[in-house]
């Protein structure tokens, strides 16, 4: 901040203090903070003395009194409107911190519990023999039927998902392009189980009821993929300048030479990451497997033949097994959490391999 | 290499809008023939015509005949793919493919083709192109780099390495310069009048200082008023144009009384 | 170019367009399968309702009391609409909760990152509740029946005992609480990020003239958000919700893993056994059903399947609405 000199030479600050009110009575920068740290002692201290002490009343009633303690001291010294000022800035800051409550405690939880039989014999051995309280038992088939359930639903949508994007930026806005804009944005909405529903219907109706394969599961998880795909991948091949498109078409490349080697090549970086976040947000989906893939206790690789397992189906299906009779009690519990904390991590290996993919595989346009 | 081209009554529609009326010349090979007119009378419409680029966008289309050496280039059988290959483009902003190196930069006229060639070929094809352009000696140790890398006068010559690769029978140029500082501006000039020993060449600029340097034929464009198509008002020897128009428009226009 | 209204010429457009180009195999094989996919898009979606039609066809067509004594779990006498009836009403009043609940903090965490987080912070912040919707839906299910329950165990005691006159809070509250306002919290933290994610961008869209105008009128940064930012979000912020309302309609495993099944119309929120969701029941009934059981299930899919929708096309038609009418693109 460059200081403002007033004709006599004294700077803008001491000059305002003799004006017509400019300046007003103003708390000093750290009193928020302050009072947050004065409440929380307070409410702890109280509690301490009844000798029921708990964090999170503590924190929950810490907050309240803070922002009262705040809004009557910021009337008093600010007058109203910057106290109300001050009682949203609270409102905000709590609402932040309201939401970071699951998401810790649950990656908390989810280490902590799923660490305990997270290690090589729970991703290497299958359910298979294991029955009760046994300590054995582990996820391996699981992750096999996920990647291959997973890939294969890959399989299906990226073409379909990537062909249409480009229809709908390179073939031209058309009647059936806003046709198809629309049912895709429906189509993002449709429930996961009702997409198994669906999968299953139309298998049943070939295959007879009752049907139960990794194929069919794949079907319901291309369902919910393709519509991502294509959102995703509609908005990078706009990202590509229309300058390199008629660049290509000025050396006589045909549309779709072009389309194929500019316009997809310079968008493939984002296209990738695009893709991987789909995949991310599918990968988890355990309702329609439930009801199309079915339970297994041990390794099923074929796609087209019998019932598999998935992580997600496997987390529900130990947690609804519930305490064991013998043994070791809570080891249904805790297979499900070491499941869900390897699903955990597969999905943040997704999250952060996309992200490098696009910082580093993005072509630099050098443009500003 | 080096035909000249005929523009016979040429009308340019965008759907059912007449951007360009009437438009009538003849472009000399191995010469530079400039267009230049007020902004939005059509001279880049009538550029893009020429390489039927301005198919690309949807709607616009065409009346009138444009001959290559008399070959009609909207004849029933003609595909503009090919025509495209024969006539060259340049365009206002450097367009280097931002995935490509230098080196596949210039040979992507054949490599997106489908084109099969030699390595040794290739490293002719880029070495003839880049020298053509002026550019080899700035480049010639880092061709591995990619196109973006280079400064924005250096990558306008690389585009125009790339459209020369293909060694076409004319070269359009659309503003080449306007997005361009003098020093590169100067570069590109130079190379214009060099390129012009064996190419048919048109330019479009917005600076009249630019026409009057580079160009043998000058094209004055205007339009009547908003939502009036362009006409071509006259089009003579550039020395003509900028010391004795014919017409008044042109003279005001050259004046700097609008535009 | 000029796009003016008065009509170009006078001289008329050609009737056909002179040059028909041969087309290259290449194009048109290529142009033909991205239009082919987009087409299979819509097949894709008709071949959705049209199997759904199909397999709830003979639920619905089959006389009532012999659905329920075919369909063993229907209950005594029960038709179809008196079983989807509960069932819907549950799916509504679990998602009307968790909105209720995600909404203001929602709202709150959006304005937190748009307005109020240090600049150099906010994108990590975004990207902290991103990860919220990363987390797949059957570990918020573990979660919310192992870790939240027990934690909010004592709250809703203290509810039933303190409020239990108003029926909504009526005791006993159950122990261990799979009840219908759990589920309410854990699908509200599931759509938080939703909400979170379509306000902030509405947010960030307002217009700085408009936040500046207000800033320079004297207004604390609480007004201006008053003044500029809330009227322009507005329409944006309601169809962030609908997003976030269609989500949780449709969530199926954390309701199953959290809520004690029951087909009632109740409005009691602490108390086990009284509601189920239509996605829950799908999922918990589908595995031991056969024959007529799974046609009555894919009929309540189907009746979900519709509900999502018509939330969804509000949704929607609420931003295109907006779209219009702000002028911003």
């Amino acid at each position: 901040m460059t200081r403002v000199q007033t004709p006599h030479g004294e700077s803008a600050d001491t000059a305002s203090l003799r004006g017509p009110k400019l300046s007003h009575g103003k708390l000093p920068r750290f009193t928020p903070l302050a009072v947050f740290a004065g409440s929380l002692v307070a409410v702890g201290a109280l509690f301490a003395l009844l000798g029921s002490f708990s964090v999170p009343l503590t924190v929950f009633l810490g907050v309240i009194l803070h922002a009262v303690v705040l809004l009557v001291l910021t009337q008093v010294v600010e007058g109203r409107r910057a106290a109300i000022d001050r009682l949203a800035t609270t409102a905000m800051y709590s609402a932040f911190g309201l939401a970071l409550i699951p998401l810790v405690s649950l990656l908390w939880t989810a280490v902590q519990e799923g660490l305990e039989r997270f290690d090589g014999y729970f991703l290497s051995y299958t359910m298979r023999g294991v029955f009760g309280g046994m300590d054995a038992g582990g996820a391996y088939h699981a992750i096999i039927g996920t990647v291959e359930i997973t890939l294969f639903a890959t399989l299906i949508s990226v073409p379909i998902g990537l062909l249409t994007a480009v229809y709908l930026v390179e073939y031209g806005p058309s009647r059936l392009g806003r046709a198809i804009t629309f049912f895709v944005d429906v189509m993002t909405g449709i429930p996961s189980i009702v997409a198994g529903l669906f999968a299953y219907a139309l298998f049943a109706l070939f295959l007879g009821p009752g049907v139960r394969m990794g194929v069919v599961g794949s079907v319901a998880l291309a369902v919910l993929m393709i519509p991502v795909v294509v959102r995703a991948s509609e908005e990078m091949l706009k990202l590509v300048p229309n300058e390199l498109r008629e660049a290509a078409y000025a050396l006589g490349v045909p549309k779709w030479l072009t389309i194929v080697k500019v316009v997809l090549r310079t968008a493939a970086a984002g296209i990738v990451t695009g893709v991987m976040l789909s995949i991310a947000r599918v990968i988890g989906e355990t309702a329609p497997l439930l009801i199309t893939v079915g339970v297994a206790d041990s390794v099923n690789y074929n796609l087209f033949d019998g019932r598999m397992m998935t992580l997600p189906v496997y987390v529900f299906r130990q947690y609804s097994q519930g305490l064991a009779p013998n043994g070791v009690t809570t080891i249904n519990y805790d297979r499900a959490w070491a499941a869900a904390l390897t699903l955990i991590i597969i999905v943040m290996l997704l999250f952060a391999v996309a992200r490098l993919v696009s910082r580093f595989f993005s072509p630099k346009t050098g443009r500003r | 290499m080096a035909k000249r081209l005929d523009i016979s009554d040429l009308n340019i529609y965008y759907s059912d809008f007449l951007a360009v009326e009437g438009v009538t010349m003849a472009i000399e090979p191995r010469s530079v023939t400039a267009f230049i007119g007020p902004s939005g009378c059509g001279k880049s419409t009538v550029i893009r015509s020429l390489n039927r680029m301005h198919e690309v966008i949807p709607g616009a289309r065409i009346e009138g005949r444009i001959a290559l050496d008399g070959e009609d280039l909207y004849g029933r059988e003609v595909d503009p793919v090919r025509v495209r290959r024969q006539i060259g483009m340049v365009f206002q902003r450097p367009n280097p493919f931002p995935t490509m190196s230098i080196h596949a930069n210039v040979i992507a006229g054949m490599r997106l083709n489908n084109k099969r060639m030699s390595k040794a070929a290739a490293d002719e094809v880029v070495e003839r192109s880049l020298r053509g352009a002026n550019l080899w000696n700035e480049v010639k140790d880092r061709l591995n780099r990619p196109g973006s890398s280079l400064s924005g006068g250096q990558q306008q010559r690389l585009c125009i390495a790339r459209a020369i690769a293909v060694q076409p029978d004319v070269l359009l140029m659309d503003e080449p310069c306007s997005a361009l500082d003098p020093i590169s501006t100067l570069a590109i000039e130079d190379l214009i009048g060099e390129l012009k020993q064996e190419y048919t060449i048109v330019i479009v600029t917005h600076n009249m200082q630019q026409a009057a340097r580079v160009s043998d034929q000058t094209a004055f464009f205007n339009l009547a008023g908003v939502g009036q198509p362009g006409k071509l008002i006259e089009m003579d020897a550039t020395e003509k144009i900028f010391s004795n128009p014919s017409k008044k428009a042109t003279e005001d226009y050259i004046s700097g009384r609008f535009g | 170019m000029t796009t003016t209204g008065e009509p170009a010429t006078s001289t008329t457009p050609p009737a056909k367009q002179r040059t028909r180009t041969p087309q290259r195999p290449g194009d048109i094989v290529f142009s033909f399968s991205a239009k082919a996919a987009g087409v299979l898009i819509l097949i894709i979606l008709a071949a959705v309702a049209a199997f759904l039609v199909a397999q709830a066809w003979p639920a619905i067509q089959t006389d009532s009391t012999e659905l329920s004594e075919r369909v063993h779990w229907l209950g005594q006498g029960r038709t179809l609409l008196g079983y989807v009836g509960p069932l819907v009403f549950g799916t509504v009043l679990a998602a009307l909760i968790a909105l209720l609940i995600a909404t203001p903090v929602a709202i709150g965490v959006a304005l937190f990152i748009s307005h109020y987080a240090p600049r150099r912070l906010a994108t990590s912040f975004g990207y902290v509740i991103d990860l919220l919707a990363a987390i797949p839906s059957v570990v918020y299910g573990l979660w919310g029946a192992l870790w939240l329950m027990p934690k909010l165990f004592p709250a809703f005691q203290w509810l039933a005992d303190n409020l239990g006159f108003i029926p909504l809070f009526a005791g006993p509250a159950g122990d261990p609480p799979r009840t219908i306002l759990t589920a309410g919290i854990v699908l509200a933290v599931m759509i938080l990020p939703i909400i979170t994610a379509v306000s902030r961008e509405v947010f960030l869209q307002t217009p700085t003239l408009h936040e500046e105008a207000s800033l320079a009128l004297g207004a604390t940064r609480w007004e201006m958000i008053r003044m500029a930012v809330l009227p322009f979000a507005r329409s944006g912020v309601i169809s962030a919700a609908m997003l976030g309302l269609g989500r949780a309609l449709g969530e199926t495993m954390a309701v199953a893993m959290v809520l004690s099944p029951g087909l009632a119309y109740s409005i009691f929120l602490l108390q086990p056994g009284q509601q189920q969701n239509i996605a829950a029941n799908i999922a918990l009934k589908f595995p031991e059903s056969s024959g007529l059981g799974v046609n009555v299930l894919i009929f309540t899919g189907l009746v979900l399947f519709l509900i999502t929708l018509l939330v969804n096309m509000l949704a929607r038609w609420i931003v295109s609405r907006r779209a219009e009418f702000s002028g911003a693109n």
